[in-house]
């Protein structure tokens, strides 16, 4: 048994199975071989076996994410069945004498390579879809686990040095019963997801992942930040006993749900939800949420290799909106950089990633990102009780700037026909200790 | 052999979705399938070989094919870049 004491994340016990969410080891030697056949014969079981977990996860999107997401994988799976990728490893591992690992790595470095190489940011995109499948064809025939979250079919925590959005959004409930992390904090995007999926987690353990093997037992306590693993048997007793004591002590609060939120003075104080995706809506609405007080759109720009466009962004902007009828949302304009990057962005590096380009700074700066969400949000804004709200400001030029760009936009759309609501309110986030300040000029 | 031009008219040009239908669909025939364009040709049945190119909006490109089902292979294709709104 032992014990490591973290940040509790997200509330509620898990006692489960550890799976460990980690980067396999890829490393191999370059060897000389003396029978190339035997080695094309791993090659196309590596491939096979690929192929098929490629068809599984395709499949579990589809029904998660839908056909759109999903199409990724149909592209995946042709990479693994391209004559001209497969043919040149093939070639060298007869002419060269050379491990299938070190023809599949060269080949395929080339190929990323020249993607990368291209003018055309789209195309330099697709290396890292190359970089994706051969990873995994790699691992099959290093025989090492590449770890799927998507494909887990049995209770589990997770167990990971950090997890991203991407991660985190392929975790299933059914199964993962909680996480655990090395780094993170309350407010990192792991623990919001967790809280948001409602599974417990404990971040900032520092050392979890060099202490937890794979299917060993282990207990997150979400309450207390506390991570048992190997439990005694007294010990997971103990903890299903607390298990159950939360759950009623969540079905006694779930009956609160509906309640006023008035002080005993009889002040009504606004019981608003913080949301990062358009799924998050049920949760408020169903635990007698009167609106959204923060919507945070990075997750709309995280986890993937483009920046979204205006259409995908006004259908999460217009089905929140309209699953949230007349009840304020206020939404958060991109706050990206610093802690939070963007990888196709190309953002540089900062000291205090906290105070530096970021958020509204950088929208200002790229206007072409900028727009794109304003005229969304404005298109959406017909469909519900839309507030907007930038964050990071400093200065109330910053503030004027922002809004001024927002009202070139509404003209813009009006101009070209689009309905866009009159009754938009404005705001900016207080989050800078100068803003506080002088918040009274804001006000004005 | 058989041959037929098109003109892109896809706004993001050849990209991976689209691409990925067209290559699905080479890869049902006999016939060797290749894209052209410009001064360069790959086969239409690799994925990376037609994303190498990367071909842009308004650009024009061919596809051949020679085999035994050369014709209907065309004949797919060309309605596979009109369903997909590639080009035309």
């Amino acid at each position: 048994m032992t014990q490591l004491q973290g940040i509790a994340a997200s509330s509620g016990i898990a006692i489960a199975k550890v799976y460990r969410l980690e980067a396999p080891d890829l490393s191999f030697d370059k060897k000389d071989i003396d029978q190339p056949e035997q080695e094309v014969k791993r090659l196309h079981e590596a491939l096979d076996t690929s192929k098929s977990e490629l068809e599984k996860i395709k499949e579990h999107t589809r029904k998660s994410l839908g056909d759109e997401h999903a199409e990724i994988f149909s592209a995946h799976l042709l990479v693994l069945s391209d004559p001209e990728l497969i043919q040149p490893i093939e070639d060298k591992i007869k002419s060269e004498n050379v491990n299938a690992e070190a023809a599949l790595s060269e080949t395929a470095n080339m190929f990323i390579d020249m993607f990368k190489g291209m003018d055309n940011e789209y195309m330099r995109e697709r290396a890292a879809d190359i970089q994706d499948v051969t990873k995994r064809v790699m691992a099959h025939l290093l025989g090492v686990t590449f770890p799927d979250p998507a494909l887990i079919n049995e209770e589990v925590v997770i167990v990971a040095d950090d997890l991203t959005p991407s991660d985190t959004a392929q975790l299933n409930k059914q199964y993962v019963k909680g996480f655990t992390t090395d780094i993170g904090g309350r407010t990192s995007h792991s623990a919001i997801m967790a809280r948001s999926l409602e599974i417990p987690a404990v971040v900032g353990t520092k050392n979890i992942t060099s202490q937890a093997g794979k299917d060993t037992m282990i207990i997150v306590d979400g309450i207390n930040g506390d991570v048992i693993i190997d439990p005694s048997e007294d010990q997971i007793a103990e903890y299903k006993q607390k298990q159950d004591d939360f759950e009623k002590q969540k079905q006694e609060w779930a009956k609160l749900k509906d309640e006023a939120t008035v002080t005993s003075e009889g002040d009504h104080v606004e019981l608003v939800a913080n949301i990062g995706t358009p799924d998050d809506v049920e949760g408020v609405l169903n635990n007698g949420g009167e609106g959204v007080g923060l919507y945070r759109t990075e997750f709309l720009y995280m986890g993937k290799s483009q920046l979204p466009t205006e259409e995908e962004q006004f259908d999460a902007y217009s089905s929140v909106l309209k699953q949230m009828g007349d009840k304020p949302v206020v939404v958060r304009t991109l706050d990206i950089g610093g802690d939070k990057e963007l990888d196709y962005l190309d953002l540089p590096e900062e000291m205090n990633p906290f105070l530096g380009y970021r958020a509204i700074r950088l929208c200002l700066e790229r206007d072409d990102i900028f727009r794109v969400q304003l005229r969304a949000l404005l298109r959406a804004s017909v469909h519900g009780n839309l507030k907007i709200m930038f964050p990071m400001i400093a200065t109330l030029e910053e503030f004027r700037q922002a809004k001024a760009i927002l009202d070139e936009e509404r003209a813009n759309l009006k101009e070209e026909g689009h309905d866009v609501s009159d009754e938009i309110e404005v705001g900016m986030m207080v989050e800078i200790p100068a803003t506080a300040v002088i918040a009274r000029q804001f006000a004005k | 052999m058989v041959e037929k031009t098109f003109k892109i008219t896809s706004s993001d040009g050849v990209h991976a979705r689209p691409a990925t239908v067209l290559v699905q669909n080479a890869g049902k025939y006999e016939s060797d399938i290749n894209l052209h364009y410009k001064e360069k040709s790959v086969n239409l049945k690799s994925i990376m070989g037609i994303m190498s190119l990367g071909i842009p909006a308004d650009a024009e490109v061919k596809i051949t094919a020679e085999g035994s089902d050369e014709q209907e292979a065309v004949d797919h294709l060309e309605t596979t870049m009109k369903n997909e709104g590639l080009g035309e």
